[in-house]
């Protein structure tokens, strides 16, 4: 719609603004803010869960390392690089809309969920690797209790726990409970996320957005980054941390 | 307030611009959703005071005679999470907040008038789940959930109460999300920080204690539900686990929720008294700020519950001396409260009354927080009615008085119509009554070694049952004057006398619109130009002196 035009406001109104904000500025600041906001919400939520790690890491480490120690440290790092590169395509989304490239906002939007997609592929390839180990805690797949080949000295098996000295199955069994917590939490994330931009590609798609309107664009490419973030947290504590210790596995 | 006109015979008001069911169910106008909220958590309301009267006709006799234990756990249990959940933390801020501060701040509307009416919807689920739990079975656990009773011996309905309680959360995370959104994005031109009413700066404080708080407690009571589904051992000793740290992250939230609840409460009044006294509030940034001071010291105090729960002796002398500093901001608002009244031209109208009920009986529960702030005494009062006594000063004797003063004070703007002031004096004189003939014996109680959670107690302790019957005595007069006001605010709705737009001759913002207001507050977006409670026109101040005793601006 022409600017200046078929208002009923003294300055020209977007079709997109509602009826209670005064003017675009106002509305997209408001979207920006409460983002943020239910952001921190989102950080709190997993802070909990971090806490329980951070403590159970103190108790007792020994476990915590054989446990982290059993994680693959290949897929985890492909899927680290894999977020990386979906928080840029996403940025460059932002960036497009911003400057009133449709088409590249489009095509940014689909590698980004592309990249969504494979990162949740790669993590069910995981989870299917803990399930064929028997790691999967507690009753949680009733059929399949935890109960891993603990490796004997000398036993290089991969698909065997290898427990490095001090180290209890129990505990390990709580390491993978906070594992799958968490992971399973980010990946609920993400497919929020791939639900989100579906609509934001829809939009853009039917030409929605353009330099003046790019609030929703820029508010979910908040969400997806903070996604990212959480990941960049996860990887290093659940798959890192304590790595230096495998040469005491006995 | 020359610089938009007060809309004489409006069109329309919310209430009549449009009609229907569908029209309330997918309204996105603040104020209909805070009527939705209102009728929704006076149901609640409604349920946890059957609860109580159940609790306190068991207790009249030493004897367990109207239930037995089980059903008595289940009956305070719920009469715990029925209250606290669902009408305590939501109360002031999701009815009174929702509908008065877009109008405080010259809004048309929330930041997000959908995700408001969204969590209006997330309520009710959350409702309708935790009372079918109550329906199917119950439960018994306590309000708190301690584990590991609640993951791995009750018997009852625990993970259905949990996740209608998990559910609930996200109604008060989103309503805080709306509310400091709205409050930094959406003021009136004029309407700097230091201009904004006392209600807004402590709902503003509320709001960030939901956010930080609720998602803390969500992500507890999932551990707790998975826990009992799956047995995950995170608070199982046996599995490596500790159950001490559910009480942590229990009290991480459900401490700062008690601010949630007393916040709110607590800027009603500051509304109250100034307006009240028909003077601008003693020390308004004091005031604004020991509200932010509550909210950011009511996150580093959790472990005071945990006294007597094997916390190291040394986070326990932490923990006991951040609780005493909680004590400077309150006493920050109840002295500037009192420092208001002074000089001031008082009107005893019915909202006024609750107002000063607050300030007595916050001060009492204030005080005997101290005493269970402190380590030695505690550990004699801990679970015991001393406790249950003095949680329901704050609860009841703040939160619910201040709820109802904001009631009778917005009413007229709520609803077009005038309450009858003289059965409202009336009945705020029998809540105030039977609330302290309630809770006052309790305190003996607790002091003389009654635990709390017990339905019997010794029949040769003649004192502790004389002091129970006192206390369900007074819980019958609550309840008396608890039903007046139901009847004659409904009645009023349609006999009540047809209020103006400024009943009260306040500078407020949300008294200069029409009563009840259009449905975007204002006909023309307000320019403000005046501090909050400013009672007297500049040329008026500067004839009289500032020392002069103000007078209102019109009468």
């Amino acid at each position: 719609m022409p600017e200046g035009l078929a208002t009923t406001h003294e300055h020209a109104s977007h079709p997109a603004l509602r009826h209670h904000f005064e003017n675009m500025e106002q509305q997209r600041e408001a979207g920006a803010l409460g983002m943020w906001v239910f952001l921190v919400t989102e950080i709190m939520f997993f802070g909990g869960m971090f806490l329980a790690y951070t403590l159970y890491r103190a108790q007792y480490p020994a476990a915590f390392v054989s446990a982290s120690n059993h994680l693959d440290i290949t897929l985890g790092a492909v899927n680290t690089g894999v977020l990386i590169v979906s928080s840029f395509t996403m940025a460059m989304a932002v960036w497009s809309t911003q400057v009133g490239r449709n088409r590249t906002t489009i095509i940014c939007l689909i590698l980004t969920m592309i990249l969504g997609a494979t990162f949740l592929g790669i993590k069910a390839v995981e989870y299917h690797d803990k399930y064929n180990d028997h790691l999967i805690p507690g009753r949680l797949i009733p059929s399949r209790p935890f109960s891993p080949e603990v490796a004997q000295p000398g036993d290089t098996d991969k698909h065997k726990l290898h427990l490095i000295e001090g180290a209890n199955v129990h505990n390990v069994e709580l390491f993978y409970w906070i594992y799958f917590a968490m992971t399973g939490m980010h990946a609920l994330h993400m497919i929020i996320g791939l639900g989100i931009m579906t609509v934001i590609l829809i939009m853009a798609w039917r030409n929605k957005f353009s330099p003046e309107y790019h609030a929703p664009v820029e508010i979910s490419g908040l969400y997806w980054h903070f996604v990212d973030i959480i990941w960049i947290f996860l990887f290093p504590l659940l798959y890192l941390l304590g790595r230096h210790l495998e040469g005491h596995i006995g | 307030m020359e610089e938009f006109e007060i809309p004489k015979q409006p069109g329309s008001n919310y209430l009549t611009a449009e009609y229907g069911l569908k029209s309330w169910l997918l309204t996105k106008d603040h104020k209909r959703i805070a009527l939705l909220y209102l009728g929704a958590i006076s149901f609640f309301f409604f349920i946890g005071s059957l609860y109580a009267m159940a609790i306190r006709l068991e207790l009249l006799t030493p004897q367990g005679d109207l239930m037995q234990s089980s059903t008595y756990n289940k009956t305070f249990t719920q009469h715990g999470i029925i209250m606290v959940f669902f009408f305590l933390i939501p109360s002031i801020p999701a009815t009174l907040g929702n509908f008065l501060i877009p109008m405080m701040i010259g809004a048309k509307d929330l930041a997000f008038p959908r995700i408001n009416l969204l969590s209006w919807y997330i309520y009710m689920i959350g409702g309708v789940i935790t009372i079918y739990a109550l329906l199917a079975g119950g439960v018994d656990t306590g309000w708190t959930f301690y584990v590991p009773y609640s993951t791995t011996f009750s018997n009852s309905y625990v993970i259905a109460t949990g996740l209608g309680i998990f559910i609930n959360g996200f109604s008060s995370i989103l309503t805080g999300l709306n509310f400091i959104v709205t409050i930094h994005t959406m003021r009136a031109p004029g309407m700097t920080w230091f201009r904004l009413p006392l209600f807004v700066w402590s709902h503003y404080a509320t709001s960030l204690i939901m956010i930080l708080g609720t998602p803390v407690v969500a992500i507890t009571i999932l551990l707790v539900a998975l826990e009992r589904l799956a047995h995950i051992g995170i608070f199982d000793p046996a599995a490596g686990g500790d159950p001490v740290l559910f009480q942590h992250l229990f009290w991480f939230y459900s401490h700062p929720a008690v601010y949630i609840m007393v916040l709110p409460a607590m800027g009603v009044v500051s509304e109250l008294i100034a307006n009240f006294s028909r003077k601008n509030i003693f020390g308004y940034k004091f005031v604004a700020f020991s509200s932010l001071a509550i909210a950011v010291l009511g996150f580093l105090v959790w472990g005071h519950h945990l006294f007597v729960a094997s916390q190291s002796v040394y986070a326990g002398m932490i923990f006991s001396f951040l609780s005493f500093t909680v004590a400077i901001p309150s006493a920050i608002k109840v002295f500037n409260w009192t420092a208001t009244l002074y000089k001031g031209s008082i009107s005893y109208d019915t909202p006024m009354l609750y107002g000063l009920g607050f300030i007595g009986l916050f001060t009492i529960g204030g005080l005997t927080g101290m005493f269970l702030a402190s380590l030695a005494t505690d550990v004699h009062l801990s679970d015991t009615y001393f406790v249950v006594a003095h949680f329901h000063y704050i609860m009841v004797g703040g939160t619910l008085l201040a709820y109802l003063g904001g009631l009778h004070y917005w009413w007229p703007k709520i609803s077009g119509r005038m309450y009858p002031e003289g059965w409202g004096r009336f009945s705020a004189l029998i809540v105030f009554v039977g609330f302290n003939l309630t809770f006052s014996p309790q305190f003996l109680l607790g002091y003389m070694g009654m635990p709390r959670r017990y339905h019997t107690y010794p029949a040769e302790l003649v004192s502790w049952q004389v002091l129970h019957v006192l206390s369900t005595a007074g819980a019958s007069i609550l309840g008396v004057g608890l039903m007046i006001p139901l009847i004659y605010l409904a009645w009023s709705l349609r006999y009540g006398r047809i209020a103006e737009a400024n009943p009260w001759h306040l500078p407020g913002l949300e008294w200069q619109t029409a009563s009840p207001p259009p449905t975007e507050n204002f006909l023309t977006t307000p320019i403000v130009t005046h501090e909050a409670y400013e009672f007297a026109s500049p040329e008026h101040k500067e004839v009289v002196g500032k020392f002069e005793r103000q007078q209102p601006a019109e009468s």
